[in-house]
C-alpha cells in the first residue's frame, strides 16, 4: 500500500490491488478489501483508538478477535445507522465506512477526562457502593450529571433502526461451531456420513487460528491449501449448511442454539432487500463445540497502553492482513505461541528486540530457532515497567529472582499468558467444568446435553489430537499426518510476579472496565470473599466483552489473596449472549405493525371511513366515537348517548367473545360453569350468566342463547374468549371428559350490530324475515333465529343500554353490507352510530357492570351486586366452595355501589381513593375507590361506580374523594342511575 | 427452549405451541361444596413446587388443543415422560429418575 511501511510485502492474504476508504475520527484512510477495521488503523500506524470507561486511559487495539475490550467504536453508514461499541477487531472495512472512537472530549489525543487517571485512587474498588450513598441532593447535581457522563463507552443513536433483520428457524443432526482444524474435521466427517450438518464460524473466513499456522502442514498441504480444499468439499456438499460471520451466542434446553448471522454490516452498498442481521434458532440432534481458546494479556505495571497487544493478534495481522504493529517489537510470554509471532515477524524483517519469558525452561527447539534468527533471550524475566503516553515507548525488565533492571526501547509490545479455552458454550449448555491445574485452566467435564467439546477449547492442544477428537466425535476416527504444529505449552494466571509492585501504577485485569490487578486484591481485603461478589464490587468481567480475557485473572488474585485454590474460589457463571447481539436481531419482525397483531372487524373499514376515532381494546381497534365537524369527544359523546337513548344507536359490538357449547350434557356443562342455573331456560331465551373461579371471584360474565335443548351460544367479555374458552376447556378435557359437550371459539365467524334506542325495531324490521320482532313475539331476553337482508342470523333482544337492543349477529363477511343497509334506512329516521365510550357512559348510567373495570378478581358476585345470578338451589357450579370462604362472607368487604358528587359538575377521577373522614391525619384510612366515572349528558350530571367497605348498607351517606388540591364530597347511591324501574327496556 | 412431546400428536413440538398450566394430578373433590376450609385450601391454594421431580399439566394450546400431563426435573429440565390427562400418574424409575438428573458438579 502507498506509503504504508506497515504493510509487508507478500505477507497476508489481501490483494494490493483492492482499496477502500474509510475514516477515523474524521480523517480519510485508505485499507484494502478484507481488512477489518483494526488491521486498516494498524496498517496507517494508529493504535490509539479509544479512551477507557472510568480513568479514559489511551487504549490501544489488544486482540485480532471478538475478545476485543479496548477498541470499541462508534461505526456508522449514515444518522440512523450508527452502532456504538463496535469492536474494531471484528468489524470489516467497506468504502465510505465512518469510525469514531469513544468516550474521548474534546479529541482523542486530548481528553479532559483523562483527569480521572491521575485521581484514580479516589475511584477504588467499590468506588459505587462507596459514593453513590448520600447526601440525596447530589444525585440530581453531581452523581447523574457529572459522574455518570465522565464514565461510559458509545453514545445510542437518535434515530429509529432503517434496517430489517430477518429470522430463521433451521434443524441439523450436527451442529458445529467454529471453523478451525477441529471443527472444519467434525463438519466433513459429520457430512461425509450423510447427516444434515451445519458449520458456523464467528469470523468472515472459515479456519479458525489455522489462518495464521504458515508453517503448518496436513496431510502434505499448506494449512490455508487444506482448508481451501476442506471448505471446497463442504460446499460440494448438498446436506451442508455454511454459515461465516455468524456467531453462536446462545446454548439453550433441549439442544437449542441461537446464531446470529452479520448479513450485510460489512458490505459498502447492500442490496436494500437484504436483512442487516440473521437469526438462527437452531434445534440439533448433536453440537459439536470447536470453539478454540482465546489468549490472555499478562498482568504488570501500566500493561494497557496502546501498542501494547496480544502475540496471537500480532501474528494474525502479519499472516492474515500483512501487517506489522511496529518495527521495534518486544515479546513478553510466558507461553510457546509467542515465539512462533516473534518467529514470524522476524522472518517478515521487523526487528524483535527481546523475548521476556517467565520460564526458565523452555523448549529447546524454540531456544535454536530463535538464536539461529538471533533474538535475544530473556528467561525467568519479567516485565516491571512501560513508558510512552499515547504509545508505549520502552518496557524495563529484571530477572524474576532480582537483579539488574534493564530498559528497551520499543515501539509496540506483544504478549501472552497463556490461553484459555472458550468453554462459554458448554457451560450455557449447563455442563459442568474441572480445573486443569497442571495447565492453570478450566476445561469441559460432565456434559448436560447431547454435546461434545473438541479441540482447543476442550483443552486439547496438540493438532493431531484435536483432529483425533474431532473426527471421532463426529462418527469416525481419522488421523491426519500433521508437521511443524503450533504449541500451545506455558501459562500464567494472575500476578504473581507482580504482588508487591508500585501501587501508583496500574496492572490491568480487566481492560474494558478499568479492573487493576490491586482493586480486586482490595475488593477482598475489604470482605468481599465470594468470586461472585469480588465481580460485581470491582465490575471485573461486567463489560460488553464479558471478561473473555480478564476472569481467569480476576479469579487467580482472588484465590491467592484468599489463600485458596482456584476451584475452591469456583468460576462465576457464562450466560448468553457469548458477545453483544444486536436488539434488531433480536426484536427481529417484532417491530411496527407486527410487534403485536391488530385486530379488525368487519364493520372497522365503514367505522374509518365515516370519521370514527378508534381505541385499543386487547388487540382490537374499536371505534370509540365518531364525531361531526367541530365536535371534540364529550361533544359527541353526549350526542351520541342523547339520540341514541331519544331515537336509536347503532353499534358494531363484534369484538365480543363468542363460544358454541354444543351436546347433549350442555346444560349440565353450562350449569358447572356458571352460577346461575340454566335447566329452565327455554330455547329461544338468553340469560346473564356470571362466572366464577373456584375461589369464587368473579372471572367473566355475558349473556348466554340457548338455541336448541343441546345448543348454547355463549358471549363473553372482549378481553376474555380465550381464558375463557381455556377454562372450559380445561374443566373439559380434564375433571369431566366423559360429558358430551363441544366447544367452538365464534368470535371471528360471527359480526354483531347492536341497535338500541326506542325506534330500533322500526329501523330493522323492513330487512328481518322469518322472525316475529312484536314484544309479546319476541320479548326482552329471547333469542330467533331468521335472515336479514336474506342472510341467516342469529337475532337477540337483549340491551346493553337500557333501551330496546337488538344484537344483530351475521356471518362476519356479511357485516358490512347488513350494517349500512340499516344505516341507510335508519339515518333519515335519527339513527347515530356510537363508540365504545357512548357504549360505556350508557351501561354506566343502567349500572351495567364491566368486569376488569368494575371488578378486579377480589370481587364476587354479592359484592358486584349481582348475587341474584347465583343458583341457591345448585349443588355444585365453579366457585361454589370458594365463595363460602370466611372472608368472602365476612362483614367490610368492598361492595359496589352508584356515586353522585355533590355539585354535579364534577366528574371524579377513575382509581380515585375514598375515605369516610377527610379531617384525620394523613396516611388516611382508604375505603374503597372509583372504578367507573363519567358525564351523563342524559341525567345532567356526573355518575360514578365505586367499590367501597360495606358500600351496600351505605346507601345515602356522605364520603370523600381527596384529591391533591380540593376535597370532593359524595353522596353513595343504587348503581341504577337512569330509569330504576327499567320500562324502557322492554318497550 | 423445550422440546415437548405431545402425547396426543406423538411428536416432538417446540414449546412456542404449548402453555404451562401448573401441577399435575390435584383432582377437583367430587364433594367440593361440602368440603371443610382446610380441604379447600389444600385442593386450591397449596402446591408442592418442588425442586427435582415435578409432574405437571401442559396444555397443546397452539396445536391440537389438549391438556396432558409431564414428568419433568425442574432442575435440568428434561422429560421422563408426557401422557394423556386422567391417566394414572407413572412409576418413575430409579434408572429413568437418574437419566435426568442435572450433572454433577464435575470439580471437587
Amino acid at each position: 500500500m502507498m506509503g504504508s511501511s506497515n504493510r509487508i510485502p507478500g505477507k497476508g492474504n489481501l490483494s494490493p490491488a483492492k482499496t477502500v476508504s474509510f475514516t477515523f475520527d474524521g480523517r480519510t484512510l485508505t485499507a484494502l478489501e478484507g481488512d477489518t477495521l483494526a488491521s486498516a488503523l494498524l496498517a496507517n500506524g494508529i493504535h490509539l483508538t479509544g479512551r477507557s470507561f472510568k480513568y479514559h486511559r489511551p487504549r490501544g487495539i489488544l486482540t485480532s478477535g471478538p475478545e476485543e475490550p479496548n477498541a470499541v467504536m462508534d461505526i456508522s453508514r449514515d444518522k440512523a445507522r450508527t452502532q456504538p461499541n463496535v469492536r474494531a477487531s471484528v468489524q470489516e472495512v467497506f468504502d465510505g465506512l465512518n469510525a469514531k472512537s469513544q468516550n474521548r472530549w474534546p479529541s482523542l489525543e486530548f481528553d479532559i477526562g483523562s483527569i480521572n487517571n491521575s485521581m484514580s485512587r479516589f475511584f477504588p474498588a467499590g468506588f459505587y457502593y462507596k459514593t453513590f450513598k448520600w447526601p440525596q441532593s447530589a444525585w440530581d447535581k453531581i452523581y447523574e450529571p457529572v459522574i455518570q457522563k465522565a464514565a461510559g463507552l458509545g453514545v445510542a443513536p437518535e434515530e429509529a433502526d432503517p434496517d430489517s433483520y430477518a429470522n430463521q428457524f433451521a434443524h441439523c443432526q450436527v451442529l458445529v461451531v467454529g471453523s478451525g482444524a477441529a471443527g472444519l474435521t467434525a463438519a466433513m466427517v459429520a457430512a461425509k456420513s450423510g447427516k444434515r450438518v451445519i458449520l458456523c464460524d464467528e469470523r468472515p473466513e472459515f479456519g479458525g487460528s489455522l489462518l495464521s499456522e504458515t508453517q503448518t502442514t496436513i496431510d502434505g498441504l499448506k494449512a490455508t491449501e487444506w482448508i481451501a480444499q476442506t471448505l471446497e468439499e463442504l460446499h460440494s456438499l448438498s446436506n451442508v449448511i455454511l454459515l461465516k460471520r455468524t456467531t453462536a451466542f446462545g446454548y439453550y434446553a433441549h439442544n437449542m442454539i441461537t446464531l446470529n448471522e452479520r448479513v450485510s454490516d460489512h458490505l459498502a452498498a447492500p442490496h436494500p432487500d437484504l436483512p442487516r442481521e440473521r437469526l438462527w434458532q437452531v434445534r440439533a440432534d448433536q453440537v459439536i463445540l470447536a470453539t478454540g481458546a482465546i489468549e490472555r494479556q499478562i498482568v504488570f505495571p501500566d500493561n494497557d497502553r496502546p501498542a501494547i497487544m496480544l502475540a496471537s493478534a500480532a501474528r494474525d495481522y502479519l499472516n492474515q492482513h500483512g501487517v506489522t504493529p511496529g518495527h521495534n517489537i518486544g515479546v513478553y510470554t510466558a507461553c510457546d505461541s509467542a515465539w512462533s509471532a516473534a518467529f514470524d515477524l522476524k522472518e517478515a524483517g521487523i526487528e524483535i528486540v527481546a523475548i521476556i519469558d517467565t520460564r526458565e525452561d523452555i523448549d529447546a527447539e524454540l531456544l535454536g530457532r530463535a538464536n539461529d534468527l538471533e533474538i535475544k533471550i530473556l528467561k525467568a524475566h519479567k516485565v516491571t515497567a512501560t513508558t510512552g503516553y499515547l504509545r508505549v515507548k520502552s518496557v524495563s525488565v529484571e530477572p524474576l529472582s532480582g537483579g539488574a533492571r534493564q530498559k528497551f526501547e520499543i515501539d509496540c509490545l506483544i504478549m501472552s499468558g497463556g490461553w484459555t479455552p472458550s468453554v462459554h458454550l458448554f457451560s450455557q449448555s449447563r455442563g459442568k467444568l474441572k480445573f486443569d491445574e497442571a495447565n492453570g485452566r478450566f476445561i469441559p467435564d460432565v456434559y448436560a446435553q447431547n454435546c461434545i467439546c473438541v479441540g482447543s477449547c476442550n483443552g486439547t492442544d496438540e493438532l493431531s489430537d484435536a483432529i483425533i477428537e474431532a473426527s471421532t466425535a463426529a462418527g469416525e476416527k481419522h488421523q491426519l499426518d500433521i508437521e511443524y504444529a503450533p504449541s500451545m505449552d506455558g501459562h500464567l494466571i494472575g500476578s504473581p510476579h507482580n504482588i508487591d509492585s508500585n501501587r501508583h501504577s496500574a496492572s490491568f485485569v480487566d481492560f474494558q472496565n478499568d479492573v487493576k490487578a490491586s482493586d480486586i486484591r482490595l475488593a477482598v481485603q475489604e470482605g468481599m470473599h465470594s468470586i461472585e461478589h469480588v465481580k460485581r464490587y470491582t465490575t471485573t468481567g461486567m463489560a460488553s466483552d464479558q471478561g473473555k480475557m480478564s476472569n481467569m485473572h480476576g479469579l487467580s488474585i482472588a484465590a491467592q489473596v484468599l489463600n485458596k485454590d482456584i476451584p475452591e474460589v469456583g468460576l462465576t457463571t457464562f450466560r448468553a449472549p457469548y458477545t453483544p447481539v444486536s436488539f434488531g436481531s433480536i426484536a427481529n419482525h417484532s417491530r411496527g405493525e407486527l410487534f403485536d397483531p391488530t385486530r379488525r372487524t368487519a364493520i372497522h373499514s365503514w367505522a374509518a371511513e365515516n370519521g370514527a376515532v378508534f381505541e385499543d381494546v386487547g388487540n382490537w381497534k374499536r371505534a370509540w366515537y365518531f364525531p361531526k365537524a367541530g365536535e371534540d369527544m364529550h361533544a359527541a359523546v353526549n350526542r351520541e348517548c342523547r339520540t341514541t337513548r331519544d331515537i336509536a344507536g347503532i353499534f358494531d359490538a363484534s369484538t365480543l367473545g363468542k363460544i358454541e357449547a354444543v351436546g347433549p350434557d350442555a346444560v349440565k356443562f353450562m350449569n358447572l360453569m356458571y352460577t346461575n342455573p340454566w335447566d329452565k331456560l327455554g330455547v329461544g331465551r338468553c340469560r346473564y350468566g356470571i362466572m366464577c373461579r373456584e375461589d369464587g371471584y368473579i372471572y367473566d360474565d355475558g349473556v348466554i342463547a340457548r338455541l336448541a335443548e343441546d345448543r348454547f351460544h355463549i358471549t363473553t367479555t372482549t378481553g376474555g374468549a380465550p381464558r375463557v374458552l381455556n377454562m372450559m376447556e380445561d374443566y373439559l378435557q380434564t375433571e369431566f371428559p366423559d360429558w358430551k359437550v363441544w366447544l367452538t371459539s365464534t368470535s371471528e365467524q360471527w359480526a354483531v350490530i347492536a341497535v338500541n334506542g326506542p325506534k330500533a325495531r322500526q329501523i330493522i324490521e323492513p330487512f328481518v324475515e322469518d322472525i316475529d320482532l312484536e314484544p309479546e313475539a319476541m320479548p326482552h331476553m329471547s333469542v330467533r333465529e331468521g335472515k336479514i337482508c336474506g342472510i341467516p342470523c342469529r337475532l337477540m333482544r337483549v340491551s346493553f343500554t337500557g333501551e330496546v337492543g337488538f344484537e344483530i349477529n351475521i356471518p362476519a363477511d356479511y357485516g358490512r353490507s347488513v350494517w349500512e343497509a340499516i344505516y341507510a334506512h335508519g339515518h333519515p329516521m335519527g339513527l347515530v352510530p356510537y363508540g365504545t365510550e357512548a357504549m360505556h357512559v350508557m351501561r354506566a348510567e343502567k349500572g351495567y357492570i364491566i368486569v376488569g373495570q368494575d371488578t378486579d378478581g377480589t370481587v364476587t358476585p354479592q359484592d358486584a351486586g349481582v348475587g341474584w345470578a347465583i343458583g341457591r338451589k345448585k349443588t355444585d357450579f365453579v366457585g361454589i366452595r370458594g365463595l363460602k370462604r370466611p372472608d368472602l362472607i365476612a362483614e367490610g368487604r368492598r361492595q359496589l355501589v352508584g356515586l353522585k358528587t355533590k355539585n354535579p359538575k364534577t366528574v371524579l377521577e377513575e382509581g380515585a381513593q375514598i375515605v369516610d373522614d377527610p379531617n384525620q391525619s394523613v396516611p388516611m384510612k382508604m375505603i374503597g375507590f372509583v372504578t367507573s366515572s363519567y358525564w351523563s349528558e342524559v341525567l345532567g350530571q356526573s355518575i360514578a361506580l365505586a367499590v367501597v367497605e360495606n358500600g351496600h348498607s351505605r346507601l345515602g351517606e356522605t364520603l370523600y374523594v381527596p384529591m391533591e388540591n380540593e376535597t370532593f364530597e359524595v353522596e353513595v347511591t343504587s348503581t341504577v342511575f337512569y330509569d330504576p324501574a327499567g320500562e324502557r327496556i322492554n318497550g | 427452549m423445550l422440546l415437548i412431546h405431545c402425547p396426543y400428536c406423538k411428536e416432538d413440538r417446540p414449546e412456542l405451541e404449548f402453555h404451562g398450566a401448573g401441577e399435575a394430578h390435584i383432582a377437583r373433590p367430587e364433594n367440593i361444596a361440602d368440603i371443610s376450609d382446610a380441604e379447600f385450601e389444600k385442593f386450591f391454594f397449596i402446591r408442592e413446587n418442588q425442586k427435582g421431580l415435578v409432574f405437571e399439566r401442559w396444555r397443546h394450546l397452539n396445536g391440537c388443543g389438549r391438556f396432558f400431563n409431564a414428568a419433568r426435573h425442574s432442575v435440568s429440565d428434561k422429560f421422563i415422560c408426557t401422557y394423556k390427562a386422567g391417566e394414572a400418574k407413572p412409576e418413575i424409575t430409579e434408572e429413568q429418575l437418574a437419566s435426568v438428573l442435572p450433572p454433577a458438579r464435575g470439580d471437587k
